[in-house]
């Protein structure tokens, strides 16, 4: 599985790649975590507003700081 | 209920004289710190809720199809309740050029959504009351509304950086809300801005609290009440630079305001602050080049100017 963080870097990417990592934890799924911190491909890949989270290609959610048990929920679906 | 809460603390509690200018002080101090952290919450809550129903995508697709006023209007009033962080407007900007958005209806919607910050329009509306709040958020709009529209009329489409131009931004689906995601969303936004405010709060509370203690009204009124006519254009000047102390401006404008300054000029003073800030200007260098900036800031320094002026006036004659 591939995890990708978008964002320029903000405290928001930062709190949300932490979740990320919580929720890999909490589950046991290996899976590898990527930031995207240049902001042309964060436009290409259709965002608007950071910090934004995607599995395997996928966004998932945009503009908010997912929490932990969101998180967890998209790795099971994805999983 | 609060009031009486810091009567009891500074008065009784801490053994305060009322009539001393250190009890009134330390009491105005405490007051406000407690009902502002506390509305903020609420007000927040009430409006992260509103704003989840507004994604940018929804407002790219509304804006998308209008070309002339009415898409600067939309634009200015969708700026109020379309949620983004400063780091988002690169993006943003990006994404409405790239669909085919006037620049000039783009800019509508960058100059109100900083203007008309939620934090801003919730510490007004605790410490001068519901009609200067409302005032606030109508003066924002207008600015967002002419700004837009002089930059648009301007013609620099030119001025933009030319990869904006060639960024193919990408499509993607938007999130489906559940009510229990747009609590949790609203929840967090909460936590997440008041742990971000409340020191700028309480340092903008305390130094408030000192000049309603010991400034002297006679010399403040007399160097920025309604009488000088240069007093707005220096409040702006003074504004500009000072980003980081958005929140904490306001409640030093309400103590400014109570020693004479004239609420016009403290109402400039307070949007310069948000719109015009210099890390906002570097945020923005990054799409548009130096011509457009200035002209950006021009623009929006001397609606912001006209709008003190207007202010001022209209409260003479009231």
């Amino acid at each position: 599985m591939e995890i990708r963080i978008y964002g320029p870097g903000c405290r928001n990417c930062v709190n949300l790649t932490k979740n990320a990592k919580k929720a890999l934890e909490q589950t046991g799924v290996e899976a590898e975590i990527i930031k995207v911190e240049d902001m042309q491909d964060i436009i290409e890949a259709g965002i608007m507003t950071t910090p934004a989270i995607g599995i395997d290609g996928e966004v998932k959610i945009k503009g908010r700081v997912a929490n932990v048990e969101e998180i967890i929920d998209l790795i099971k679906a994805n999983n | 209920m609060i009031n009486r809460f810091a009567e009891l603390l500074v008065y009784n509690l801490m053994g305060l004289d009322s009539a001393t200018r250190l009890g009134s002080s330390v009491h105005f101090f405490f007051y406000d710190t407690i009902k502002i952290i506390f509305l903020l919450s609420v007000m927040i809550f009430v409006i992260s809720i509103i704003r989840s129903y507004f994604p940018p995508e929804k407002t790219k697709l509304l804006l998308s199809k209008r070309k002339k006023v009415t898409g600067n209007i939309l634009a200015s009033l969708l700026g109020v309740v379309t949620p983004f962080c400063s780091c988002s407007s690169v993006p943003i900007f990006i994404g409405f050029v790239e669909s085919g958005i006037p620049l000039g209806i783009t800019f509508s919607f960058l100059i109100t959504s900083p203007i008309v910050n939620q934090v801003a329009l919730v510490m007004l509306f605790s410490l001068f009351g519901w009609q200067i709040a409302s005032i606030y958020l109508l003066s924002g709009i207008l600015v967002g509304i002419i700004g837009g529209l002089v930059i648009g009329k301007l013609g620099l489409e030119d001025q933009v950086e030319e990869y904006v131009y060639q960024i193919q931004a990408g499509e993607t689906k938007v999130e489906e809300l559940s009510w229990e995601k747009r609590i949790s969303y609203a929840k967090a936004q909460v936590t997440e801005i008041v742990s971000r405010v409340w020191k700028y709060v309480i340092i903008g509370i305390g130094i408030g609290a000192f000049i309603h203690g010991y400034a002297p009204a006679d010399l403040l009124s007399q160097y920025a009440g309604a009488d000088n006519p240069l007093a707005v254009i220096a409040a702006v000047g003074i504004g500009i630079p000072l980003y980081a102390n958005v929140v904490g401006t306001i409640p030093i404008a309400q103590a400014l305001i109570g020693k004479g300054v004239a609420i016009g000029t403290a109402l400039s003073f307070m949007m310069a602050t948000t719109a015009l800030s210099i890390p906002a200007m570097i945020i923005l260098r990054k799409v548009i080049k130096p011509k457009l900036l200035t002209v950006f800031v021009t623009v929006v320094g001397v609606s912001i100017i006209g709008v003190g002026y207007m202010f001022n006036f209209l409260v003479n004659i009231i």
